[in-house]
């Protein structure tokens, strides 16, 4: 960043609008579609004064239609248009998925690489606010699992903004998966890791590049999205009391930064995965996998892992935050690992 | 069909506005801080019916024991109004262990297996399960028929088509319910939906559709009537559209800044409309006015005093049930 670069605080979800803005300034070939996009801003404000800045013609509301306008997304993609695509929230994947899976993801390689899908699909993720068992999930690693979509997963504003200009600039598909909790609104409790300074210009963040959030020496937790905001905030209570962790934000799932997080587990020796995400065949096992084929010899405490115990995301509160990664649990598990 | 009983219709309206108006209160009395959707005693999003209750008062008036709803994300009319249990209902609203379902579902989640009722959060997907539930009265021989009820947006779902089709071809005791409140959260229907009425969608399926105007609780009550006894006379499936009115916001917090009629929407509000009337034939008084209101201000008070008496579910509950 250079220093003549005006900066001001602004949430998550103004961030990533703001991306997308400067991309529909830059190139025509940019627009919007999605449920609530146009004049709402976007139900969870990721399309912000979009709507007053483009008009309807380039932000468009669609019908509920996720099959259909996912699938016109593509289409549009493969004649050389940029759609940024919403799905309101990951959990209604379950009525597209053949769109998102079997043609956006598809295409590029059943075409032996002659036919493109620049497309972004954007899509709200997460728990913590008692949405219940079908509007709170992650499923992060369900995208990531099925080749041929990059998948993206910003923790703050200024990777919201910079990883949303380098989708739209990817000539790949991109599942964009910001966290509810994250996206700094009015109306949800946050972290005041929601709001940060971000550059007024356009600027990019690499996708595939995982972030070191905080340094430390002694547990490496490897984490994303909105546990990087609990996470920083247990490092920093646990460095009052002579524990120095290092919190990996992996920023991007696919491609997924091995060698950032190989290091820092090779300097610390003790890792601790925490995932929003279910736990049995994801991201965890994914980076327990990843250290085990390098060299089990790297850590010095068996591998740790925090993510949702295989079940439905439940309503009430206590059952909801009795499966959750919560700080207390990460803070738990990071004793653990130095007893 | 049954007689139309327009006391009783009129009672249950207000037995559900009541609900959904305190339900409303209770929302919003305790969320601290005020704007934190996660907070409070009743906690995550919160879509009300108000407004829409003859569209539930004039179908369940015709159903019997044994006879399937599936709902969508604004349930709660149709639940009350096909009998299921208040506390219960609101007690899982609260996210106790006395809910219908010990605090796991909420309230888009609401599942009462004696009076097969269902809901969905997502949306028109009710409407292949209604198809299932038809198909299992129709094998064990019954006449009991299922209401798949969705949203006017929720019409422009793949689901919302394959269904028609599905208990089209296999002529299901099913009957469709489209509760036409002219909005999808910020959407409009014109906006989203080829076509003025949704009951003209029925004739590309073979089936008869009928729109009700004016969110009019007898209209509708005739409607469900002869597409209820259709399917019971094991003649097939039927599509009504009632044009209804979403008195509140979609979700509780909604301000509602996309929509141009809010101010006359407390004008259209269809129970004072038929307490007029009804006061017009003869048949209500000022005097039943209040007892009906009182009757169920009592029960649905006595219903929240339940849920709140209930205990929180343990943190290491939300381990059970993953199977059976
Ligand atoms: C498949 C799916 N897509 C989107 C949503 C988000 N959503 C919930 S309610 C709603 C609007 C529904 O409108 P309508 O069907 O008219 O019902 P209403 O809310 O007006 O009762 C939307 C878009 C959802 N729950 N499921
Ligand atoms: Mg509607």
């Amino acid at each position: 960043m250079s220093t003549t670069t005006e900066t001001r605080r602004i949430t998550t979800a103004k961030a990533m609008a703001e991306g997308i803005g400067l991309e529909m300034q830059r190139d025509p070939n940019v627009f919007v579609m999605g449920e609530d996009v146009g004049a709402y801003g976007g139900i969870f404000g990721s399309t912000t004064d979009l709507f007053g800045e483009f008009g309807a013609d380039r932000v468009i509301d669609t019908p509920i239609s996720e099959t259909g306008f996912i699938g016109a997304g593509i289409g549009a993609a493969v004649e050389g248009l940029r759609p940024v695509v919403e799905l309101m929230f990951v959990d209604f994947y379950g009525v597209c998925m053949d769109q998102i899976s079997n043609h956006m993801a598809k295409i590029h390689y059943e075409s032996g690489g002659n036919v493109k899908v620049p497309m972004v699909l954007m899509t709200a993720t997460g728990g913590g606010y008692s949405d219940a068992a079908q509007h709170s999930q992650c499923l992060w690693g369900t995208f990531a699992h099925l080749p041929g979509m990059k998948v993206v997963v910003p923790s703050n504003p200024y990777d919201a903004k910079g990883l949303m200009i380098s989708a739209i600039q990817d000539d790949n598909p991109v599942m964009y998966m910001f966290h509810k909790g994250g996206q700094g609104l009015v109306w949800m409790e946050k972290n005041p890791r929601s709001i940060g300074e971000v550059p007024e210009e356009s600027y990019t963040v690499p996708i595939g590049k995982a972030a070191i959030a905080k340094e430390g020496s002694d547990v490496t937790i490897v984490t994303l999205s909105l546990s990087v905001q609990h996470s920083l905030d247990v490092a920093e209570e646990l460095e009052g009391e002579g524990i120095s962790v290092e919190v990996v934000d992996l920023r991007s799932l696919v491609p997924l930064d091995t060698e950032t997080v190989l290091e820092s587990v090779g300097k610390t020796g003790r890792v601790l995965v925490v995932d929003e995400d279910y736990k049995s065949f994801g991201l965890t096992g994914e980076i327990a996998a990843v250290i085990a084929e390098t060299d089990p010899g790297l850590l010095k405490k068996p591998f740790s892992r925090l993510a949702v115990p295989d079940v439905p995301i439940p309503y009430a509160r206590p059952l909801e935050y009795g499966i959750l990664p919560t700080r207390d649990k990460i803070k738990a598990a990071v004793k653990d690992l130095m007893a | 069909m049954g007689d139309l009983d327009r006391l009783a219709m009129y009672t249950q309206m207000v037995r559900i506005r009541q609900y959904e108006s305190r339900i409303m209160q209770e929302y919003h009395a305790d969320k601290s801080p005020a704007w934190d959707i996660g907070a409070g005693l009743i906690p995550g999003e919160m879509h009300l019916a108000a407004g829409q209750e003859p569209a539930a008062v004039g179908v369940c008036a015709h159903l019997k024991k044994g006879d399937a709803i599936t709902a969508p994300h604004r349930p709660h009319h149709f639940a009350l109004a096909h009998g299921v249990d208040m506390n219960k209902m609101t007690a899982e609203i609260y996210g106790r262990t006395g809910g219908l379902c010990k605090g796991k579902g909420g309230h888009m989640h609401l599942f009462d297996p004696e009076n097969h009722f269902s809901c969905s959060g997502i949306i028109a997907q009710g409407l292949p399960v209604a198809c299932g539930q038809a198909m299992a009265f129709k094998r064990k021989g019954t006449d009991n028929v299922a209401i798949a009820v969705t949203g006017e947006g929720a019409a422009n779902q793949g689901a919302f088509h394959e269904s028609l089709n599905l208990a089209a071809v296999w002529n299901l005791p099913v009957i469709f319910v489209i509760e036409d409140n002219d909005w999808a959260i910020s959407v409009p229907k014109d906006a989203s939906t080829a076509g003025a009425s949704n009951a003209d969608r029925a004739a590309g399926y073979g089936m008869p559709g009928v729109r009700v105007e004016d969110n009019d609780v007898e209209a509708m009550f005739e409607a469900a009537g002869a597409a209820i006894d259709r399917a019971r006379a094991g003649d097939g499936p039927s599509l009504i559209e009632i044009h209804t009115l979403r008195l509140f916001g979609h979700f509780e917090g909604d301000a509602q800044a996309y929509r141009p009629e809010l101010e006359t929407v407390n004008d259209r509000d269809p129970i004072p409309k038929y307490a007029a009337s009804l006061k017009e034939l003869g048949e209500l008084s000022d005097d039943q006015i209040a007892a009906i209101q009182a009757d169920a201000d009592a029960e649905v008070d006595a219903a929240i005093e339940f849920a709140k008496s209930s205990p929180e579910p343990a943190p290491e509950d939300a381990l059970l049930h993953v199977f059976a």
